[in-house]
């Protein structure tokens, strides 16, 4: 290869580049190591870790069994290693296979429509902040302060430059809803949209319909946000909502320490022109059979550049197509039993805590995940006893919410068996003695 | 002209491809019969609840309409067969210019999922978050070296999160000197994600004329510098995939005129071991690990998209940053300068544990040595098409080569035919159409990954195009012709949207 | 090619006047370029556009152009059939492809525009 270039050192190459910006040292990164030594090392980082724990945390990453044909399939080389499908004529499987998923966010949302996804939900929620004020032409936000706190803090990120203040609307101290007298009060017709979470982040069932209901009164449009998945397996979605964004980790990824995670986006058909990231759509090809293309590109930045919708330019395809898998495995009936277990285990959970003298901070209903606080002792104290015996405890919400500190957010899924949660439970009793 | 098993396409008798059988597959709802299932749950070990009592009645919503019901075997044929209509870098060259599609080690894969850590929760107590703080303290450090930049930022997500991620902290640190200004500068030849990035970050985008050689225009770039502009985007190797070799000059212009030059790291592939941005003089650059690092695409992500930053910036990076004190690693969020978070947890972790293992892999020298092959592989696809295809800009080439397509429109074949007609002969495409600045453009990448047998195929192959776009060029313009799906109307796409699976309006 | 009544503005548009109103399109030349039409973006009826103004968008699938004022007038009425059939952007620019109908404020802004002649010289001149 060289002799065909006319060179004699792959070195000569790099000619155009300035002698005094080339870096002379070796990088100081020690050699190449093997497959073997590889594994050891990650394996050793895992053992620093949490291996064999029971676990009730939740809060935007839950744990849930994720059956193997999703790593089967998810593994194969042709969609583990392929491109963004811009190609349709060689992509027609990963076409094929976002097309079936913007299918099943809409079944599952209740919308019209739904893109190939976002990043994860805590940056969805700021896009679908910014489709709602283009849609309005409106300039301003509410943000119920039950929505997941990071999400809330991202939010602050990407708004502090766009002329896009964001107002926070109190939840309801008794029940953890949101507080509809506080969201009147705030509402005007310069609000864009009001976001609600449901469930939200303390794992209860939020007025979402009264809150469209008075966004809809100001002209705002009512932006519906999850970060649990699973529970709409089970909950009515939401008709009136104008924008659903959410998190579907649950059906997708293992926790894998917050990411990656798939963010989606469903909407009304009116606002599609209107919504950021790519968008799968049906055609036909020469032969007149049905086939699948990247459409309405024209919104993206690779085309309008300055004026495109977002600067998002990738999606999460990969985590996409294991959500597809997941509710292809699940499928309808399977949805629903998964959510009635989690409904059930957090019941079981939560009566446990209450026998051992712990109490339900928030009245509302709840799906798999609950604000408790201990009744004798604190937080800590019982999350300390439990990892005595492997286990980690829910949140501890102090550095999120000063005004819940001490409480702690507690979350049993389908995983979780009954004697861990009995386990767990005991700790609430337990560390009072200790006290 | 068609192609037969075993005939020659066109003058060259290929060996890449043969006729293969593809099935047929309707969509999963197509398939769904009535109560079939394909999941498994084990029996529930506590009391069932009601859902009414329990959620209200109201908030139980009926059964999901039009949700698939098919079993699992139906499963695996479903998206095996689907998978088998798409190309990928496990099938051979894909030569997409500014998108890196090198090998995906499955390596990457296997220690991505090692218990421990892919189960790993981002609020676990950091006693027992060690490891994975670890691979994030590693990766940030390693990072670090290889762009010659003084801290890093794992937390966004892509590669565009990380340009928005970088300008804001540009603006944070601007603002902290009392001007933000309100202009940032951007090459004519950039990635599009650069000026929906600067205008999503609030900022106005002015365009900077590349110069006849293919890069910054120092004339254009000295005029358009005064007190308004906040940063210069600039991509290194830029997007013709020539080095910008007045680099250090406009970092100093830049410099000197309280501005700061941001780097797009989409070419680092081109740089590893060999430069290094901080020495350039650049501020705050992103990386794609699912470029340079060999995180798999997966189709269109997931991606991650690090940022690194010089000292001055580093008081601005996201909550939270990883602190040692005497060997153990904790989180600190007391960070009163910082832009805040970008993106909930840690970002997208799974993928860092990937690009850490492909650097493990390599080490420094390795490294760098796959620069150098990369940089080989594109000089030798240049060399070998340079007769048949013009050459916009005769600077000399390093990862990527970028080819215009002026001869064969003579014949009315455009770049986008003459894709299509190379995935007749076996290969992906290359970039069509882009950067900007090249009429016509053939943007081509072949990264480290290749053999010299399949660049040769891959030479071959566009040296075939070049003749039948001369004389048989409808052979080119109704490419592909051996494809499962013919030429994909993409007109009626777009004006009629349809995204989503209905039912037939029949019922059936 | 380009009829004669019409008057034609650098950036492609066409507006022939009728009396007080005048009919505002997009060029042969404009959707030749652009090649096939599939969402054009037009303003409210009431909307007073401005000479030179950008008033809307069509886009193809992998373009999008802003459309440019001729002269400046309230809109009196828009092309619906145009959100159905784009396609008679690229069939019929000059006719059934209009865009948008216009009250002119000040009939000396077409003074500036170009006649047809000068048009197709205009675009001879920058296909060169």
């Amino acid at each position: 290869m060289l002799a065909a270039l006319g060179i004699e050192s792959i070195e000569d190459l790099f000619a155009s580049i300035p002698e005094c910006l080339r870096y002379r040292q070796r990088l100081a990164i020690p050699n190449g190591r093997s497959e073997y030594e590889i594994l050891d090392y990650f394996r050793a980082r895992a053992e620093e870790g949490a291996k064999g724990y029971a676990s009730f945390l939740g809060a935007g990453v839950y744990r849930h069994f994720r059956p193997v044909v999703i790593d089967a399939l998810a593994t194969r080389g042709e969609f583990l290693t392929s491109y963004t499908p811009y190609q349709a004529e060689i992509s027609q499987g990963v076409l094929t296979t976002i097309f079936e998923f913007q299918t099943m966010v809409a079944q599952l949302t209740g919308m019209e429509t739904a893109n190939a996804s976002m990043y994860d939900g805590s940056t969805a929620v700021p896009e679908a902040g910014m489709m709602a004020a283009r849609i309005t032409r409106r300039g301003r936000l509410l943000a119920a302060r039950s929505l997941h706190p990071e999400y809330r803090q991202v939010l602050n990120t990407y708004y502090r430059h766009q002329d896009l203040p964001i107002e926070t609307v109190r939840y309801d101290r008794d029940s953890g809803q949101i507080d509809l007298t506080d969201l009147e009060s705030k509402l005007s017709d310069e609000v864009a949209a009001v976001i609600v979470q449901s469930p939200n982040f303390f794992g209860l069932i939020d007025k979402t319909r009264e809150a469209a209901e008075l966004a809809h009164r100001y002209g705002a449009l009512l932006l519906v946000i999850f970060s649990e998945a699973a529970a709409l397996g089970i909950l009515e979605p939401t008709a009136e909502a104008d924008i659903v964004a959410g998190e579907l980790q649950s059906f997708a990824h293992p926790t894998s320490y917050g990411g990656p995670c798939v963010g989606v986006l469903a909407t009304k058909k009116k606002y599609i022109r209107q919504m950021p990231g790519r968008l799968v759509g049906q055609t036909v090809d020469a032969d007149g059979n049905r086939a699948f293309c990247l459409t309405l590109a024209t919104r993206e930045q690779h085309i309008r550049r300055a004026k495109a919708t977002s600067n998002i330019c990738t999606n999460q395809a990969l985590v996409a197509l294991m959500a597809t898998v997941y509710m292809t495995v699940f499928g309808k009936q399977g949805l629903r039993e998964l959510a009635e277990q989690n409904l059930a285990k957090a019941r079981y959970l939560a009566d446990a805590i209450r026998a051992n003298a712990g109490s339900l901070v928030f009245s509302g209903p709840f799906f798999n995940e609950f604000v408790v606080r201990p009744g004798l002792g604190d937080s800590a104290r019982v999350n300390d006893a439990a990892l005595e015996k492997n286990v980690i405890g829910g949140l501890e919400l102090g550095r999120l919410y000063p005004e819940l500190d001490g409480a702690l957010l507690v979350c049993a899924t389908e995983v979780n068996r009954r004697e861990e949660m009995d386990s767990y439970a005991a700790c609430f009793g337990s560390s009072s003695r200790r006290i | 002209m068609r192609l037969a098993s075993g005939r020659p396409l066109g003058e060259f008798e290929l060996s890449k491809i043969r006729r293969h059988q593809t099935q047929n597959e309707p969509l999963i709802f197509e398939r769904s019969s009535l109560g079939k299932i394909g999941y498994q749950l084990p029996p529930l070990d506590v009391p069932p609840v009601d859902a009414d009592e329990a959620l209200g009645a109201e908030n139980v919503r009926g059964e999901i309409a039009g949700f698939p019901e098919v079993s699992e075997v139906e499963i695996i044929r479903h998206f095996t067969r689907l998978s088998t209509w798409n190309y990928a870098i496990d099938l051979g060259l894909y030569p997409l210019g500014s998108c890196t599609m090198k090998y995906n080690p499955r390596l990457n894969e296997a220690v991505a999922r090692i218990e421990g850590i892919v189960d790993a929760h981002p609020y676990q107590p950091q006693t027992l978050a060690q490891g994975v703080m670890r691979i994030q303290q590693v990766l940030e450090s390693y990072l670090s070296n290889i762009t010659g930049m003084a801290a890093v930022t794992l937390q966004p997500a892509a590669g565009a999160h990380g340009e928005l991620t970088g300008i804001l902290l540009i603006r944070a640190y601007l603002e902290s000197k009392g001007d933000a200004r309100g202009v940032v500068l951007i090459p004519d030849s950039a990635h599009g994600t650069n000026p929906a990035t600067a205008a999503t970050a609030g900022y106005k985008v002015k365009e900077i004329a590349s110069n006849e050689r293919g890069m910054i225009d120092m004339a254009s770039l000295e005029a358009a510098v005064d007190d308004s502009v906040a940063a210069l985007m600039v991509t290194n190797p830029n997007t013709v995939g020539i080095f910008e070799q007045d680099i250090a000059r406009v970092a100093a212009l830049l410099h000197d005129r309280g501005a700061q030059l941001y780097m797009d790291g989409a070419n680092m592939n081109a740089l590893v071991g060999v430069a290094r941005p901080g020495d350039f003089g650049v501020d705050v650059m992103h990386l794609n690990l699912h470029k340079t690092f060999s995180t798999p695409h997966g189709g269109g992500g997931p991606g991650a998209g690090p940022v690194a930053v010089k000292s001055h910036i580093e008081p601005f990076l996201p909550v939270p940053r990883i602190r040692e004190e005497a060997g153990m690693l904790r989180y600190d969020h007391d960070l009163p300068d910082s832009i805040g978070r970008v993106r909930a947890f840690y970002g997208n972790f799974g993928v860092l544990v990937r690009a850490l293992a492909y650097i493990l892999a390599h080490g420094g020298d390795g490294l760098r040595n796959a620069t150098l092959d990369a940089v080989l592989n594109a000089n030798y696809i240049r060399k070998g098409i340079e007769n048949d295809y013009h050459l916009p800009y005769d600077a000399p080439s390093m990862h990527e080569c970028v080819f215009s397509d002026s001869k064969q429109s003579l014949y009315g074949v455009k770049t986008g035919d003459i894709a299509k007609r190379l995935i007749d002969y076996g290969f992906h495409p290359y970039t069509v159409s882009f950067p900007l600045i090249v009429h016509g453009a053939l943007m081509i990448e072949p990264t480290e990954t290749e053999s010299k047998g399949e660049l040769d195929l891959f030479i071959d192959a566009l040296k075939s195009i070049a003749r039948e776009a001369e004389t048989t060029p409808e052979l080119v313009l109704e490419a592909p012709q051996t494809t499962r799906t013919s030429r994909v109307d993409e007109t009626r796409a777009a004006r009629k949207p349809i995204v989503i699976w209905e039912p037939p309006a029949d019922g059936v | 090619m380009y009829p004669s009544e019409y008057r034609y503005t650098k950036e492609h548009e066409w507006v022939k006047v009728d009396g007080e109103s005048a009919t505002v399109g997009i060029t042969h030349h404009a959707q030749d370029q652009l090649g096939d039409v599939v969402f054009v973006e037009l303003p409210d009826v009431g909307a007073k556009l401005q000479a030179n103004g950008v008033f809307g968008t069509v886009e193809s699938v992998k373009a999008v152009s802003d459309i440019y004022a001729p002269i400046g007038g309230d809109v009196t009425e828009v092309n619906e059939v145009l959100i159905d059939r784009p396609e008679l952007l690229n069939s019929d620019p000059h006719g059934e492809g209009w865009l948008v109908r216009l009250k002119i404020f000040d009939a000396t802004d077409l003074d500036a525009l170009m006649n047809a002649g000068q048009y197709a010289e205009y675009v001879a001149a920058e296909g060169e």
